[in-house]
């Protein structure tokens, strides 16, 4: 149980700082903070690549090989759009 | 020894995470800032490949070289009109791959022998949850965006109430899973029902309450995310999923304030009061004038100050480029050209900011609503393109009209305004639009891109 109290405190603690981040972006840039913040979530990506690799049952290796590639998709997917779009805002004529 | 550099590795890509989300603060610095979080997940995924437990790397190679050329084609080729579908789209493969981990760590646990911590089970269930609910919803919100299914709210009697039950199926599984975690087709039980959870929730969500869901489904993608943190004892999945949980609440609430609506509201597809409005008729008889591209160059002359209010009209038509040839063409007589940009304009948080940056609008030029309001008693022309809703001078005036009290931009108070617009049908709320037969106001219908184009030669010839 001890280890649980720790998790929730990171978890409550990192809920804090994201909203003191987040409420200082402009509404200029909630696309690109959508996208972004969306590919961040697919962190979970590495608990995908330790099922995957792990290969304990033919069960959880397909599970682990379909998270890996949907979680992938995610985090390339997103960093690179994100990318796009914030080049756009920073070009000058 | 291993494992507290591994520690040590997530804590930095989780720092590099908040660092990446401050660059996102401003756009000179939002490039770095998102290169920062790239640099993080990076760092996170190199250490995580060293895991004793890894024994072979090639499903994993096959699995990051698919997923990282359909993620790339698809960053690379989407159109910025078509950003909401691709961004919701995303938000449901992170949903569904929080499933999929989640379901491996559970069944690897059971498949072991061991009884699972209640923690564990737990953060299982609720992984399985919000990731399906994320999935599916997400999924529907792609097919309303992409045009596949309807774009109307769809709702039928005892929604409510047949959503809350499923919900409450839903936890009353993982209080089984957790009492009895042994038994593995629990799991899927959840996953199940929360796919149709995720299905019935989003589909009474209508066209223009899109930004809305596509936020909270963003928190949701966070939040499985971070269920998956617990079920692994993760603290770097914590903190990424918390982050993005905490970003798509803050945005899911400013969409509901932009519309003065609840969230309860809009989850179900409940506009605000809808008493007895005018009719169209009454509103616009004999009261409409219609206008051409020549008397609006017209306009133009001796004009200082022209206020553009793009809407999703101008993502649908694509008109982005057309306006900001206009706009360089009105200041290269002097005058003055600005973008007021309402927070709900379009299909998503900062659509209209996106289209515009695409054509090279610079961003000092795009202005919120308080801003921006003050300012149109001294604007000379403002051009009203696809924007409906969000410029209903009822939602100042009429207590009982749908859109009550929701903050709309002030275009009514420009000397002159000039709305681009096919016919005059009504926006979302489905009421008429006084704006539309006020003495100020010059109705141009027209497809927008037309419109824009016609405007521009008109310009030119004066």
């Amino acid at each position: 149980m001890e280890s649980f109290a720790f998790v929730l405190t990171i978890f409550v603690l990192a809920i804090f700082v994201g909203f003191e981040v987040i409420t200082k972006v402009p509404g200029t840039l909630h696309t690109p903070l959508m996208s972004g913040s969306n590919a961040i979530s697919g962190i979970t990506l590495i608990g995908a690549i330790i099922s995957a690799g792990t290969q304990h049952t033919t069960l959880t290796t397909v599970l682990g090989l379909s998270a890996v590639i949907f979680a992938t998709i995610n985090v390339v997917g997103g960093f690179l759009v994100t990318h796009r779009m914030l080049k756009m805002f920073q070009r000058r004529d | 020894m291993q494992a507290n550099i591994v520690n040590l590795a997530y804590l930095l890509a989780a720092v590099l995470f908040i660092f990446g989300l401050k660059g996102l603060t401003h756009p000179r610095t939002a490039v770095r800032g998102n290169f920062l979080g790239a640099t993080g997940m990076f760092i996170a995924v190199v250490v995580t490949l060293f895991d004793k437990n890894i024994v072979s790397y090639e499903l994993i190679i096959i699995g990051v070289v698919v997923g990282g050329f359909i993620g790339s084609v698809l960053a690379a080729k989407i159109q910025m009109t078509a950003m909401p579908q691709l961004v919701g789209l995303f938000n449901g493969f992170g949903g569904g791959a929080s499933v999929l981990v989640a379901g491996a760590a559970l069944f690897e646990v059971l498949h072991m022998g061991t009884h699972p911590p209640t923690q564990f089970t737990i953060a299982s269930g609720a992984s399985g949850l919000i990731g399906a609910v994320t999935f599916w919803g997400s999924l529907v919100a792609f097919g309303k965006l992409q045009g596949i299914i309807t774009e109307k709210s769809v709702v039928f009697p005892g929604q409510k109430i047949i959503n809350s039950f499923i919900a409450a199926v839903g936890v009353v599984l993982i209080v089984w899973l957790v009492l009895s975690p042994t038994n593995e087709i629990t799991y899927w039980l959840i996953v199940a029902v929360a796919s149709i959870l995720g299905v019935l929730l989003v589909i009474p969500i209508g066209g223009a309450d899109m930004p809305v869901v596509i936020a909270l489904l963003n928190s949701y993608s966070g939040l499985a995310a971070a269920a998956t943190g617990f079920v692994l004892n993760n603290n770097v999945l914590i903190i990424a999923g918390s982050l993005v949980g905490a970003s798509g609440i803050i945005l899911t609430n400013i969409m509901c304030v932009a519309m003065n609506r609840s969230l309860t509201n809009v989850l179900f597809g409940v506009m605000g009061p809808t008493s007895e409005t005018a009719t169209a008729d009454e509103v616009y008889e004999g009261k409409i004038k219609s206008t051409s591209a020549e008397e609006i160059a017209m306009l133009f002359d001796g004009a200082r100050r022209v206020v553009v209010v793009p809407g999703y009209g101008m993502a649908v038509a694509q008109a982005q480029h057309t306006v900001r040839d206009m706009a360089n063409l009105l200041r290269d007589r002097g005058i003055e050209v600005d973008y007021a940009i309402h927070p709900v304009a379009g299909r998503m948080p900062g659509h209209m900011n996106v289209l515009l940056a695409e054509a090279n609008v610079p961003y000092e030029n795009l202005k919120e609503l308080d801003e921006i309001n003050p300012t149109f008693e001294q604007t000379d022309v403002a051009i009203v393109l696809g924007a409906n809703d969000v410029v209903n001078p009822l939602a100042r005036t009429d207590p009982s009209s749908p859109i009550a009290g929701m903050p709309i931009l002030d275009v009514d108070k420009a000397r002159t305004v000039v709305v681009i617009k096919r016919s005059l049908s009504p926006g979302f709320a489905g009421i008429p639009n006084p704006l539309f037969a006020a003495d100020n106001t010059l109705m141009f219908f027209n497809d927008g891109k037309k419109a824009i184009i016609e405007i521009i030669s008109a310009i030119k010839e004066n």
